[in-house]
């Protein structure tokens, strides 16, 4: 037996009523260990106008490069208090907020380090499917090799980058722009 | 190399939608305009969060038990199996729905259409798949709601099914829909796909079978999920 996967359907504009519990803007527990940061940012349309009602899903390693759940590399479990999983949604402003830790170094497929990054799945009325995107941290010394990152056209990774409110603030802020001249990158796997 | 270093098979060309359907309004402004671009997948794409029966309540697999009194509505068994491309079933899946009530209202500050709520119903829940990949809920029948994306705009009757399997690429949110809705050849969200067989996968099926007499009626839904590269395992009966 075999069958193509079942097709995606948006969220559409009621889906906080099933996947509001879940809401939550932190990675991680103020125990875990590591640099902990916050990521802010605001998410716009095509006219560039806030979406107000976004959610983002994040996923990232913990300050070791590890997944919590069951790391497929099989370095280990993650460290305690670190979940590194939330469901993030935009407010009326279509802006997101989160704290977590700074990520870890995640192993390529082909055992060359990927950069630091948060991997983004993002889900709103408008869109048929989830969009994947990363949030990368601006001045990690990591990005230059980064395999996703290099990928990109050199004129748009700047989308991916989080920059620091101030200068070693550990407060950084990225936006998304589902289209125009600042369209996020978006990837397919 | 491990099984969940294993990737995950390409998407099968059309039976997924693309972001731009025109016919779906408010996709123009937020379906992206540039071409993805398409990177390997890695160990943050292979692995994912996994939910254990601490997300999961007493009455979460049954939306007519979450109040005081029973809601008005259809009651409804809904009932199938999450499956993998290759057959495989997705055990321990996290399975989030929502929907409308048997009026056709959502329990949500932004829902505009002038139908009742009752107090009985919420319209939410969630539950995880067995070892065979199994999962089953009691509901009511959603009503058929408008939606103002075009004239005379109805949505058919539809269950929002939100999943999270084995690995973030995964991920799948969709809608179950009934069979014989009359409303479903007009649904620019239902018709986004051209395959025709993708979206006939997306009807569920009356279930004679599980129906319980004078109680409640029943309706068959399997979930395949994106599957992985692996070379065909046992078979499971
Ligand atoms: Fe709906």
């Amino acid at each position: 037996m075999s069958y193509p996967a079942t097709a995606s359907q948006t969220v559409g504009p009621y889906f906080k009523i099933g996947l509001q519990y879940l809401d939550s803007n932190a990675l991680c527990t103020e125990a875990a260990p590591g640099i902990h940061i916050t990521v802010s940012g605001q998410v716009f349309d095509g006219d560039g106008v806030p979406v107000p009602d976004a959610q983002l899903e994040l996923w990232q390693a913990d300050d070791l490069g590890r997944f919590a759940g069951h790391d497929p590399s099989g370095r280990g479990e993650a460290s305690d208090g670190f979940v590194g999983f939330a469901r993030v949604p935009v407010n009326e402003h279509g802006a997101f907020h989160f704290s977590t830790v700074y990520p870890g170094s995640v192993m390529a497929p082909d055992v060359t380090r990927q950069a630091p990054h948060i991997v983004v799945m993002l889900s709103m009325r408008g869109l048929l499917k989830h969009l994947y995107t990363r949030i990368y941290f601006a001045g990690d010394a990591l990005n230059a090799d980064d395999p996703i990152l290099t990928a990109v056209p050199v004129d748009r990774r700047g989308t991916l980058l989080a920059h620091e409110e101030e200068e070693g603030s550990e407060q950084y802020r990225m936006n998304i722009h589902l289209q125009g001249d600042d369209e996020t990158v978006f990837f397919e796997y | 190399m491990s099984e969940l270093q294993q990737p995950f098979l390409p998407v099968k060309p059309g039976t997924q939608p693309a972001f731009l359907h025109a016919p779906y309004g408010s996709s123009v402004l937020r379906a992206p305009q540039r071409p993805l671009i398409v990177v390997p997948q890695t160990l943050s794409e292979l692995s994912g969060p996994v939910f254990g029966h601490g997300a999961i309540g007493t009455f979460d697999n049954d939306l007519t038990k979450q109040h005081a009194g029973e809601p008005l509505g259809e009651r409804i068994i809904v009932s199938g199996r999450v499956l993998e491309e290759n057959g495989r079933p997705v055990a321990g899946a996290l399975v989030e729905v929502w929907q409308a009530n048997a009026a056709g209202r959502y329990l949500h500050k932004r829902a505009q259409h002038a139908a009742p709520l009752g107090p009985n119903f919420s319209g939410a829940g969630r539950f995880l798949t067995d070892e065979q990949g199994f999962y089953r809920f009691t509901s009511i029948k959603p009503g058929a709601y408008p939606w103002g994306n075009h004239y005379n705009a109805w949505r058919p009757a539809h269950i929002h099914f939100s999943l999270f399997g084995a690995g973030l690429l995964t991920r799948l949110v969709t809608q179950m829909y009934f069979p014989g809705d009359p409303l479903l050849p007009y649904d620019p969200i239902y018709n986004c796909i051209d395959d025709e067989q993708a979206k006939q996968r997306m009807i569920s099926s009356f279930d004679l079978e599980n129906t319980i007499p004078d109680t409640a009626l029943a309706f068959s839904y399997d979930v395949i999920l994106r599957g992985r590269n692996a070379t065909p395992m046992e078979t499971h009966k």
